[in-house]
């Protein structure tokens, strides 16, 4: 039975994530390109947040400093109050693995591996014996519907069926946290509610989540909209959440 | 650590990439498998032509010096310059016992004689030697025997003579085994004919031979003989040999050890290494060729592994996103590239040894074969495979630690 969350941001909640003054800028040639410009950004338990901007302006930037991914320059940057500064590369691989979840707009799923394979590598990295791993996987591609499809390689998949295993495979090793860049930007709308509706439905579950999108529509089915522009957030607003489920 | 070495899981991801990227994998096994064969085919190649050589020439041909005794050119102990020196076969036992690294000392007489049978006649050169001469220059016998030591304890009157003594001496296909011929007016049997082989070509032919103890009685020698032939054990050089030898003999006969006329000497190593220098040129060769094929090899396999690893960056780096460390992609990355080398050397030594027995079939058969016992030793199979499987573990870390040394969403962004 799914408890529908009355609101996570009213009851005492914790800080998922916590940004001050982020700063990051890319060099290019001697000069360098300041991309973000002193970020700060709180996200709760819970929140489920469309990141929103021009091209550009460092949505991805961000996701990927949040994700681990990349570095800031300078900053304050603690998630699930851990302060992220100078991580070993195998710290944050740990955080990775146990905290994130990461869905990449090009899907990026390991072409010579099944469905099922893709979603259990999370779970090898943790060091879970392959039955279980098997088992989990299996019970994720059934939550994004994808039991018949788990033999089947990425390349005999449709694009929204590609974008269901990586949805599985992100949860598979119960993150915290899921960061989505862009994940609807390369399906078409009817494809893009029905993968709305399972990250809406996990963010009833009670995932934190934080995407990237350029769509109005997308955005409008998070919880809040925040926007950047010039390296700083403009605007930042909660708004009433879009049930993808009437489209689908 | 080594626990991950017997984990199902480990190999499943070895053989999954491996298996699934089949181009990759081929390429690399192709490398290191004809870097192996090409080794093992030459050394063994190579191996086959100096045993075929060993067994023409022996120690005989590499390893052997002629000493012959003149006359003194330096005054010493009251003798003046000039005197007539002889080697004698007391020298030979003190030359055997003092002189580290002699295989043989063979002493031999030789003299020129008219050998005649029925009206036919000719002018030869007729030898008196001891059997082991068959040891140290084997001598290869198309009918009978060679001279024995019943021959030598009973001085008898036998020859062996060359195939060229018998066709000036016989009519064709008459047997000439247990006739007599006449050398220098003296009937002897004849008991053996040999051929003459490549060997043959260094110093004067050899036409008759006849026993040493009869050579000394009927010419009247006494203690005293022509020319001594040693033969070094092959861990020994040849030259130091002589050089001992020749000091040994002027301390013996009292010449002044810096008499350079007094004992000549001939060194057929050195002839032999002149005249047969592409032996050598061979093993140069033979290591040229295996050695640049091996760094050839690793260059490929070097290069297929860099291809690999930019074609996989982008896999890598959503592994790291997935949640691996670097030592785990590494890890599996240095697996993949030792497991590759392991099996493909393994292919090519069996390859390369089913060449080998190919070209032991083919040119390895019958006497005068081309190749005898073409073959690699263990160690050199060892070393090769032990080279393949350092040299893939090195290639191996070079494209992993250039995975795992970027940040994880450079990794990513690769195309
Ligand atoms: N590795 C890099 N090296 C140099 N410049 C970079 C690098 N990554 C991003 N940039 C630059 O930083 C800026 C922000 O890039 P980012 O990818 O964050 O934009 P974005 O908001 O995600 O844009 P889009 O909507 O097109 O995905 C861009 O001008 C981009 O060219
Ligand atoms: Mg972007």
């Amino acid at each position: 039975m799914i408890v529908k969350p009355i609101s996570y941001n009213d009851i005492n909640v914790n800080k998922m994530l916590e940004i001050r003054n982020l700063h990051k800028s890319y060099p290019i040639g001697d000069s360098s390109l300041h991309v973000l410009k002193g970020i700060n950004l709180t996200v709760e338990d819970g929140e489920m947040v469309a990141i929103m901007g021009s091209s550009g302006s460092g949505k991805s930037t961000l996701l990927n400093i949040i994700g681990m991914l990349d570095e800031a320059d300078s900053g304050e940057y603690i998630l699930d109050g851990l302060p992220i500064k100078n991580l070993t590369e195998k710290k944050a691989a740990l955080y990775r693995n146990k905290f994130l979840g990461f869905i990449f707009q090009s899907f990026n799923l390991i072409n010579y591996k099944t469905a099922l394979e893709n979603v259990a590598l999370p779970l090898y990295y943790q060091g879970m014996s392959r039955k279980e791993r098997q088992e989990l996987a299996m019970f994720h591609l059934g939550k994004v519907g994808l039991t018949e499809w788990s033999h089947h390689l990425p390349k005999e998949l449709s694009g929204g069926q590609k974008q269901r295993v990586a949805i599985a495979r992100a949860l598979a090793a119960n993150p915290k946290l899921l960061l989505a860049d862009e994940p609807t930007g390369a399906l078409d709308s009817g494809t893009s509610y029905e993968i709305m509706k399972f990250i809406q439905d996990l963010n009833d579950e009670g995932k934190t989540i934080l995407m990237v999108t350029h769509e109005e529509d997308i955005a409008n089915m998070c919880k809040r909209i925040v926007r950047l522009r010039d390296g700083v957030i403009m605007e930042d607003t909660k708004i009433t959440q879009v049930r993808a489920q009437q489209y689908v | 650590m080594f626990k991950f070495i017997f984990d199902k899981d480990t190999w499943q991801e070895v053989f999954d990439s491996l298996s699934k990227n089949k181009l990759r994998t081929i390429l690399t096994m192709v490398g290191v498998w004809w870097g192996i064969l090409l080794l093992v085919g030459l050394l063994g190649a190579a191996r086959g032509l100096e045993n075929s050589f060993n067994r023409m020439f022996g120690d005989f041909a590499t390893n052997s010096v002629f000493i012959w005794a003149g006359n003194t050119s330096k005054p010493f102990k009251g003798f003046q310059e000039g005197k007539r020196l002889r080697l004698k076969l007391s020298d030979v036992a003190k030359l055997e016992d003092n002189i580290e690294g002699i295989e043989f000392a063979v002493a031999r007489n030789m003299n020129q004689g008219l050998v005649v049978r029925d009206f036919l006649s000719a002018n030869l050169n007729v030898l008196g030697d001891f059997p082991v001469l068959d040891k140290v220059k084997k001598r290869n016998l198309v009918a009978g025997r060679f001279i024995n030591q019943n021959d030598i304890d009973n001085h008898k009157k036998v020859t062996v003579i060359s195939e060229d003594t018998y066709k000036q001496l016989y009519e064709k296909e008459e047997e000439a085994i247990g006739t007599y011929i006449q050398i220098n007016s003296i009937n002897y049997l004849v008991v053996g004919i040999y051929q003459k082989g490549m060997i043959d070509n260094f110093g004067p032919s050899e036409d008759v031979y006849i026993p040493f103890s009869t050579f000394q009685q009927v010419y009247n020698q006494g203690d005293k003989f022509g020319f001594l032939m040693i033969t070094g054990k092959p861990e020994y050089k040849i030259g130091q040999i002589e050089q001992d030898a020749k000091l040994l003999l002027k301390n013996l006969n009292e010449v002044h050890p810096e008499d350079n006329q007094a004992f000549g000497g001939f060194n057929l190593g050195k002839e032999f290494a002149k005249r047969y220098n592409f032996l050598t040129g061979m093993q140069f060769l033979t290591w040229f060729v295996g050695i640049a094929t091996l760094i050839a090899g690793v260059f490929a396999i070097g290069n297929i592994l860099l291809i690999t690893v930019k074609e996989r960056t982008k896999e890598i780096g959503v592994r790291r996103a997935l949640g691996a460390t670097p030592f785990e992609i590494q890890r599996q990355i240095i697996v993949e590239a030792v497991f590759l080398t392991i099996v493909a050397g393994m292919f090519g030594v069996i390859i390369g040894g089913w060449i080998l027995i190919a070209l032991d079939h083919f040119l390895g058969q019958g006497e005068d074969a081309i190749l005898v016992n073409a073959s690699v030793s263990i160690l050199v199979l060892f070393i090769a495979m032990v080279v393949s499987v350092v040299l893939g573990t090195l290639i191996g870390l070079i494209p992993a630690f250039k995975a795992t040394s970027v940040k994880p969403i450079d990794a990513l962004r690769e195309e």
